[in-house]
């Protein structure tokens, strides 16, 4: 089993990242559940949410403790919240980020992790007008992980009634190439 | 047809294949987005139904309660505080014998004011005389829905099917969705056997009725309400016939050759199942129980599997002052009804979860270890501090 764990502000779109990345586990015809940790509902305050993707039904129902993947779309969270707390020897780290990659390296001080990064604020800010992440952000996971097409990712983000739907394909387009393994 | 979906949505969209005749909800928290999903279907054109948004819950059960008892096929959903308001009228859909069906999303009730799950709400109406039936994921939510149709109709009871609050209901899952062909056929259609709008059949619904044979209805209730368990089993057997998925009274996971069994009711018997499978993985016989019916409760039933096992039933409610949480002291009752002692089934009591506080599978191995011991009568809280 593969378990996911989003970092974002309220607003930004996690929760429907991981919502989005489930239907399209859905059609690549995989198990997966997708949860936001919810509390109070404030904007721009760090939320989280959840993905676990397996081959076989998935029964587990509690929360996400040792993550194998973290994903990071808004850049400024990295130092306001632990992002890479519990997550698995050797994990995957995926964030949004524009500045030197050593200082984010040493920011998130585990070098046993696999980092990959996109500046993904800047594909949105071109292709959306504004610094929503969390579709480029998606496909960025999907490059990294390897767990469904593209297309896929796209077709279910159509369905999903995402807004912009053209803008932010075109940025996930972007995102997929741009991703680099740091 | 798989896809991924909340439980509520899942909840949604079985009320919209089985098309009832009125919906009666109120619209706003503790509302879940279940009657959100269903009125968008309703501004859609996409069922029948007659929808009514009211003003609280009370008018809520009030208004199908009305309407089932004209004929109509009737649902309604709720949760947590909102089910609290609905208290007076519950009893009076099922003492009228309405076969209304709920939907009811499990969440904590005030105070402290909590939005998230736990059994309080449904556990309280456990003696209202509804049929309950708890769901462990969104396909159980759905598939339990169209079963509670028939049911309802059938046992001429109402039936509330529960799901967890957050874990399940916001929670995007994969779904086995059914054709809305197959859903009408199995429910059919829904040949009431009274009606107060049939005026050449006169009938008198809910008049005075004192000392002189108000007992006399209720000892109908009594002696009526446990024969819902084969209509339960009936229907389940059908459904498992018809779509490959078979329900019965409850889940019996690997109990046969089992030490220790756990007893827990919805989403936490999934996450009980995958610390059972890693236990057997090493080698440790342990089972788990979970309960679908709740009311009428399967007690002799329940009793046959648990017989002679270490047994560790987890509550996700509480009844305050009692001897434990409702679910165990209901299998304590059954075990001692059908001759097991503390010696031969020691039954260990938790309660988990209130208010939304996560049950990890190391609380659910520490109750385990616990049962192990044998210690009869234990009680304890799990994962909450000193």
């Amino acid at each position: 089993m593969l378990e996911i764990r989003w970092h974002g502000r309220g607003g930004q779109g996690a929760v429907t990242a991981a919502k989005v990345l489930a239907k399209a586990i859905v059609k690549a015809g995989k198990y997966v559940q997708a949860f936001p940790e919810y509390g109070p509902e404030r904007r721009g305050a760090p939320v989280k949410a959840f993905d676990r993707i397996d081959d076989k039904p998935i029964v587990i129902h509690s929360q996400v403790y040792e993550p194998d993947v973290v994903v990071v779309i808004d850049p400024t969270l990295v130092t306001a919240v632990n992002v890479t707390e519990g997550l698995k020897n050797g994990g995957v780290v995926i964030v949004n980020w524009q500045d030197d990659v050593d200082k984010l390296k040493k920011l998130l001080g585990r070098d046993d992790i696999q980092l990959w990064t996109v500046d993904a604020s800047r594909i949105a800010m071109d292709e959306l007008g504004r610094e929503i992440t969390n579709m480029p952000m998606l496909a960025a996971v999907v490059k990294a992980l390897e767990v469904v097409e593209l297309d896929v990712v796209k077709e279910a983000a159509r369905e999903f009634g995402i807004p912009k739907i053209e803008a932010n394909l075109k940025a996930m387009d972007r995102a997929y190439e741009e991703v680099s393994k740091r | 047809m798989r896809v991924a979906i909340t439980g509520n949505d899942a909840a949604a969209l079985a009320m919209k294949q089985i098309n009832p005749d009125v919906v009666a909800a109120y619209p706003i928290t503790p509302q879940t987005q279940i009657v959100q999903t269903f009125s968008q279907y309703v501004h859609n054109g996409e069922v029948d139904t007659v929808f009514v948004t009211v003003e609280s819950e009370h008018s809520a059960m009030s208004a199908v309660v009305g309407a089932a008892a004209s004929g109509a096929r009737t649902m309604t959903a709720t949760s947590a505080n909102g089910l609290a308001l609905m208290w007076e009228i519950l009893y009076i859909a099922a003492s009228l014998r309405l076969p209304i069906v709920m939907t009811v999303v499990n969440r904590a009730l005030s105070a402290p004011i909590n939005i998230h799950c736990d059994h309080s709400d449904s556990m309280g109406a456990r003696d209202s005389g509804w049929i309950q039936i708890y769901s462990e994921s969104a396909q159980e939510t759905y598939d339990n829905l169209i079963q509670a149709v028939r049911i309802a109709e059938e046992a001429r009871f109402p039936v509330m099917v529960c799901q967890d609050g957050f874990i399940t209901s916001h929670s995007v899952e994969v779904l086995d969705v059914l054709e809305d062909k197959e859903v009408r056929e199995f429910i059919g259609e829904y040949k009431p056997a009274y009606s107060i709008l049939d005026v050449d059949n006169p009938i008198t619904v809910g008049p005075l009725d004192l000392f002189d044979y108000y007992f006399e209805h209720k000892a109908q209730q009594i002696v009526d309400m446990p024969k819902a368990k084969d209509v339960v089993l009936k229907i389940g057997e059908e459904f498992g016939k018809k779509f490959g998925r078979k329900y019965g009274l409850f889940e019996a996971y690997m109990t046969d050759d089992a030490e220790v069994v756990v007893v827990v009711m919805n989403s936490a018997a999934g996450t009980t199942k995958a610390v059972i499978d890693e236990l057997r993985s090493k080698g440790e016989k342990v089972g788990l129980l979970k309960p679908r019916l709740f009311r009428p409760f399967p007690a002799a039933e329940i009793a046959e599997i648990l017989k002679g096992k270490k047994v560790a039933v987890l509550d996700r409610a509480m009844s305050f002052g009692a001897q434990a949480g409702p679910l165990s002291i209901e299998i304590q009752s059954a075990l001692y009804l059908a001759g097991a002692t503390a010696s031969d089934t020691p039954v260990s009591s938790f309660i988990y979860g209130l208010g939304g506080r996560d049950i990890t599978t190391d609380n659910i191995k520490h109750a385990i270890d616990v049962a192990k011991e044998g210690r009869h009568g234990h009680f304890e809280m799990l994962n909450v501090r000193e």
